[in-house]
């Protein structure tokens, strides 16, 4: 298995389904009454956050807590970061308290990849600028392939601020690796055109896109990008890039709406569209934590001889 | 004590006699004394090596030396010291120092640390504004009084057409250069990268080739418009070269350079988000580097230049968007031409000499450099070992910034002997003092 998970792009389509299908068993401990399972006792794991992200760091933080790992959450609010420490002094701190992974969110894209050059822990990117989120993108495919037999043959529009977006790039390079076709919506101003390099089909008009959706992706419309007109106003971009109650119509009757949160209700989804049955949101966010469970079991205890621990013995020990 | 110093059986390439084959070549005290075959040692200190390439000292139209300033970067000494490791005998320094050399009093600091350190002939490029700002004239005048000759407000580029015009303008009465750093500032704030395939995989911004097409236009207007002498630096895009190779067949008084990193990395190179390969103008994908390559090779950019940018550790190992951009390239250039333009056969090797060290000499109206290689003429030579293997980052640095973008590359060419008017600054590879 890989050492760091750095990029969705580093990932082989084996990679993917190895990460997906021990997710598997591990959701089955999400359900217990006792969430713990033994396969990480001993081990240590920083969550290192240089960016303020409430799901994304309690959704590692559980992962490794369900694992029996030891966590450490770094925040650089009040921490030696708001002091001046610079981003290898603090990561060398960790490694010499003997963390094993080390999980890092940050605002500079290339972040982890710079810390894995410093450190021996293995790195987790949990976000790094417009860059990738890749446990995002594979707690999606992971959501996606629990409603569908297979991925392979799907289509999913992505809808919305591609071009700044670490959770759209990783999704967009993660799909067309495991078979699945993507589409990117959005005003031209936020599509980046070399894209269809990645294997994407690019539109300015969501609603010829609808019909032929499996999934519909909807992105955070980030209020700041406003500042920078790529767009000239909220209510603009809603008009003609919101999920509206009209336009969930217009997509086939299986597909799904997906969102990777936090949402802006009446902005990029409409309030009611958001409370369908159809929209896995919440499913999303739990399945997260099988995705980061596997994932950090994968990369810290598995060598893969052994089958996915997930289950039954450990679940016992514990 | 030997008397001269006697380079035994050296191919001397000396583009400004047309001069390109073995021969000897004996230097007394400041000057070339014969230049011929067979000339006696008579009580001369003899240099002899297999393969030995003799020509006319290297000349840098790009460096930043970072005194007065920011000395945890460089120093002059240390900067010349890397010059003259590098084989260069004059290096033309960069005037975005704290104070900004913007006014004859830094120049004069300037040219005296230079002289204290002796190891390479350092003149100093004045802003073209006031504190680089971009808004007043500095006090141009008064620095070519100083021995200032090309004015540039490089690492900001002069936005303003007005004060561009004026700029071009007034500098026509002292014959002065005006050289810019191309970069439209609005299409470029924030970049981190060049735009295009990997900027959007990387999720860096990006700075598109036309930020730069854009002013690089616009100041050959300019520059048609006042009959002005326009230098642009570190030209990045294939179009610049273009418009450059146009303009100069229009007329237009202008010349240009371009650096060993353009000519040689890439965009791809990002990949992995080295902090040393953010550089600025930022490494393009290969139509452009070829289209570089081409331009050097027509004649289209006049020089090498090596835009030799020191920072320190520190502020290098960072998050690739919080670190300094810029690379070193005073040690490097000659190694990086050899290998990658004249092992190819791009260029030849007089016409890398030509474009290291006797274009820039003219550009630059430094007359003492560039050769020819002839009696009487002042002994600033570089000889070096073309064939000679060693990888960046494995031997000595002279420099105190190790921020190469090519470390960890094998590059052939090693310089032997650096030396400024009759006395080694290299000897056997070693800076001497």
């Amino acid at each position: 298995m890989i050492k760091h998970l750095l990029s969705i792009d580093q990932l082989s389509r084996d990679d993917v389904e190895r990460i997906l299908d021990t997710a598997e068993s591990f959701r089955e401990v999400g359900t217990r009454v006792i969430k713990k399972v033994p396969a990480l006792r001993g081990r240590t794991i920083v969550n290192l956050f240089y960016e303020n992200s409430t799901r994304t760091r309690f959704s590692f933080e559980l992962a490794a807590k369900r694992l029996s790992a030891d966590v450490l959450n770094f925040s650089t609010g009040g921490s030696s970061v708001s002091k001046g420490e610079s981003l290898k002094d603090t990561a060398l701190t960790m490694q010499a308290m003997g963390a094993d992974a080390i999980v890092i969110r940050h605002s500079s894209s290339g972040a982890p990849a710079t810390l894995s050059k410093w450190v021996t822990a293995s790195v987790v990117n949990a976000g790094d600028g417009t860059h990738e989120h890749p446990t995002q993108a594979l707690l999606d495919l992971f959501t996606i392939r629990e409603h569908f037999p297979t991925l392979d043959g799907l289509h999913v529009g992505i809808v919305g601020d591609v071009r700044h977006s670490r959770v759209a790039r990783s999704l967009t390079l993660a799909l067309p690796k495991m078979g699945a076709g993507v589409t990117l919506a959005g005003p031209p101003t936020l599509l980046p055109p070399e894209a269809e390099g990645w294997g994407a089909a690019l539109s300015y008009d969501l609603e010829a896109v609808l019909p032929k959706l499996d999934v519909c992706y909807m992105l955070r419309v980030q209020q700041e990008r406003q500042g920078a007109q790529f767009f000239p106003s909220v209510r603009e971009y809603s008009r003609l890039f919101g999920l509206s109650r009209d336009r969930v119509e217009m997509l086939p009757e299986h597909a799904l709406v997906m969102h990777p949160g936090p949402m802006n209700r009446g902005v990029e989804i409409a309030s009611d569209v958001a409370d369908l049955p159809r929209a896995v949101i919440t499913d999303q966010v739990a399945n997260g934590i099988a995705v980061r469970m596997s994932l950090l079991y994968l990369i810290l205890g598995g060598d893969g001889s052994r089958p996915a621990v997930a289950g039954e013995t450990g679940a016992r020990d514990a | 004590m030997p008397d001269g110093v006697l380079f035994r059986a050296v191919r001397l390439v000396d583009p400004a006699s047309g001069h390109d084959g073995v021969t000897d070549v004996l230097v007394r005290d400041e000057t070339i004394a014969d230049v011929g075959s067979g000339l006696a040692a008579s009580g001369a200190e003899v240099v002899e090596e297999d393969g030995l390439v003799l020509a006319p000292g290297l000349v840098d139209l790009h460096a930043h030396l970072r005194e007065p300033g920011f000395e945890h970067k460089e120093t002059i000494e240390t900067g010349s010291r890397a010059a003259a490791a590098g084989g260069y005998t004059a290096v033309c320094a960069m005037p975005n120092t704290d104070p900004v050399t913007d006014n004859a009093a830094v120049v004069s600091e300037v040219r005296t640390l230079a002289d204290k350190a002796g190891l390479c002939d350092v003149v100093p490029a004045g802003a073209i504004t006031r504190g680089q700002r971009g808004e007043t004239l500095a006090d141009i005048g008064e620095m070519v009084e100083g021995g200032v000759r090309l004015f540039t407000d490089d690492g900001n580029c002069v936005g303003s057409s007005r004060v561009m015009r004026l700029a071009l303008e007034y500098a026509k009465a002292f014959d002065a250069i005006i050289c810019q750093h191309a970069q439209d500032e609005e299409l470029t704030r924030g970049w981190q990268a060049h735009e295009g395939h990997y900027s959007a995989l990387l999720g860096l911004a990006g700075a598109p080739a036309e930020a730069e097409e854009i002013v690089v236009a616009r100041d050959l207007a300019l520059a048609r418009l006042t009959g002005g002498r326009l230098h642009v630096t570190h030209v990045s895009s294939s179009r610049s070269v273009e418009l450059i190779a146009a303009a100069k067949a229009a007329g237009v008084r202008v010349t240009a350079d371009v650096t060993p990193h353009h000519l040689v990395l890439l965009d791809e190179d990002l990949v992995g988000f080295d902090t040393n390969f953010r550089i600025n103008p930022p490494l393009r994908p290969v139509e452009h580097r070829d289209a570089l390559r081409a331009g050097l090779a027509s004649g289209a950019i006049d020089a090498v230049a090596t835009d030799h940018a020191p920072h320190a550790p520190e502020e290098k190992q960072r998050e690739f968007d919080q670190a300094p951009a810029g690379t070193t390239g005073l040690e490097t250039a000659l190694a990086a031409i050899l290998t990658h333009l004249v092992e190819p056969g791009v260029i030849d090797l007089a016409a890398a000499v030509d474009r290291l060290s006797v274009r820039p000499a003219a550009i630059l109206g430094l007359g003492e450099h560039g050769g020819p290689v002839a009696p009487g003429r002042p002994a600033n030579l570089v000889a070096f070992d073309p064939a000679a293997e060693w990888v960046v980052g494995e031997r000595p640095v002279r420099s105190m910034a190790t921020n190469s973008a090519f470390t960890g590359r094998a590059l052939r060419g090693a310089v032997r002997y650096t030396m400024l008017r009759g006395a080694f600054t290299v000897r056997a590879g070693e800076p001497q003092a």
